[in-house]
């Protein structure tokens, strides 16, 4: 069966998930934001590719950074740019998300920038609407993240150049991260050796090592070392039930502090999706300090878009 | 009819030629990806210019993004220098339709406003799509529509010209 994001020539349609797509796919859209970072450290930072076309930004749940970062995105490339918030919409009205989604086809609709609490919200938009119209995946549940995927995987460029000798931890909430599963598959396909999950055993997937990973459950052993610390945000609107004693508690065992990062390499790289908690999974003297590049992230992440967006546009 | 295609040496040595007597101190040269760039360096370093060489990929400029989508290999544009107020020489190496010079004065007019932009190519093949001129000529050649004019670069350094069908 054909990948659901690639159309028959096996160009990318839909960008759902990293999973499935092939490595010089991901090294084009990180080579095409490249190009991109020049055109928003200039005086003028539009360009005329999508001139003309109209990005609907469906958020069914609340964002404010991702959501931004795609409005501005879809704007540097000169696209007329409309920001549903449906979480205080139609949606409560009760109209259902294919009426919605065929709605906005109605008003010409080009791309659709999808966040959805339930995974496979994008993936079933993009099979329900015509074929000239393009699906990005914001966010789905606890399913992926692409474009958060390949902004990590671009930093991680950035800095370390290549990835086939490094060691990654990916540190904290990994139940609940969509931002962990998408790094997990973006490293994997770009042939990191080292990949490792730290957390403790309520907020590790059951079958983690499937996905190739190597499983911490003890925050000094797993960062023994490493080029690249990863730290997800401790994610209590998702926690069901009681998977942790308290953020106090969760920080004293998993926070990264800069004690904890020196066992790392000098040289480490300090990472996060952001919205940090400061004092729950991070230390402000590490958020803050020469190893973080948490907010490159965020300036690559509007490149990293206008990459995908103007490859999906052009397909 | 195939045509005798000329040694882009001696074609560059005739730009030089053409170019020394315009250059002052605010002429900068842009040379747009691939074959302008490569031109652009021989040019820039013969020329003696003082302004740091500029360089285009004009993929996201291009007229044809609907139809073609974006090229697969996009290399950064550079242009480390002021372009207000500068007399600027883009540099190509084969001027067809006239397409790739809107394309690449549209981008540089996102940089700043240049007090002039005037174009030297290699080989003028004619078909022009476009009101587009260059003001300095390697040469002028009659190439059939159908087939591709492009400029190489061996690993000496050592450009040759080549017909694809």
């Amino acid at each position: 069966m054909r990948n659901p994001q690639l159309d028959e020539k096996g160009g990318l349609q839909h960008l759902l998930s990293i999973e499935g797509l092939p490595r010089e796919m991901l090294t084009h859209i990180l080579d095409t934001a490249a190009s991109f970072v020049g055109v928003t450290a200039r005086e003028v930072k539009k360009v005329p590719l999508l001139r003309g076309k109209s990005v609907f930004n469906l958020f069914f749940e609340p964002s404010t950074r991702t959501r931004t970062t795609f409005e501005i995105a879809a704007k540097r490339l000169s696209a007329d740019v409309i920001n549903l918030n449906i979480a205080v919409s139609s949606h409560t009205k009760g109209e259902t998300l294919l009426d919605t989604v065929d709605n906005l086809s109605a008003m010409h609709a080009d791309m659709f920038v999808v966040r959805h609490a339930e995974s496979g919200a994008p993936h079933l938009i993009a099979s329900h609407v015509a074929s000239h119209l393009h699906v990005v995946n914001a966010g789905d549940g606890r399913h992926a993240h692409p474009t958060q995927g390949l902004l990590d995987l671009y930093t991680i460029r950035h800095y370390k150049k290549d990835f086939n000798r490094l060691s990654v931890a990916i540190v904290g909430d990994v139940l609940h991260s969509r931002v962990a599963r998408s790094l997990i598959h973006a490293l994997t396909i770009m042939g990191t050796p080292d990949l490792r999950v730290i957390g403790p055993m309520t907020l590790i997937p059951a079958g983690a090592e499937k996905l190739g990973v190597k499983v911490y459950y003890d925050l000094e052993q797993g960062l023994r070392d490493v080029d690249v610390v990863v730290m997800l945000r401790l994610q209590s609107e998702r926690m069901r039930g009681a998977l942790l004693p308290s953020a106090q508690e969760f920080f004293k065992y998993y926070g990264l502090t800069p004690e904890k990062l020196a066992l790392a390499k000098p040289d480490a790289i300090v990472m996060h999706p952001g919205p940090m908690n400061r004092g729950v999974e991070i230390d402000s003297a590490v958020a803050d300090g020469s190893h973080a590049v948490i907010l490159s992230q965020v300036t690559f992440g509007i490149a990293v878009r206008m990459a995908v967006m103007s490859i999906l546009a052009g397909n | 009819m195939t045509p005798i295609l000329p040694d882009p040496e001696s074609l560059c040595a005739e730009l030089v030629r053409q170019l020394q007597p315009q250059v002052t101190a605010d002429t900068a040269l842009v040379g747009i990806h691939t074959g302008g760039a490569w031109l652009a360096e021989r040019l820039h370093s013969a020329l003696g210019i003082a302004l740091p060489l500029g360089l285009l990929d004009i993929s996201f400029y291009r007229d044809d993004f609907d139809k073609t989508g974006l090229h697969p290999q996009i290399k950064p544009t550079q242009i480390p220098f002021e372009v207000n107020g500068r007399h600027i020489v883009l540099v190509d190496d084969v001027l067809y339709t006239g397409r790739t010079v809107r394309g690449a004065m549209n981008e540089l007019f996102d940089y700043g406003r240049p007090a002039s932009i005037s174009l030297a190519v290699l080989i003028d093949r004619g078909g022009r799509q476009l009101p587009v001129a260059a003001q300095f000529v390697g040469a002028r050649l009659e190439v059939p529509p159908a087939r591709m004019l492009v400029l190489e670069r061996d690993e000496n350094g050592k450009l040759r010209l080549k017909l694809d069908a």
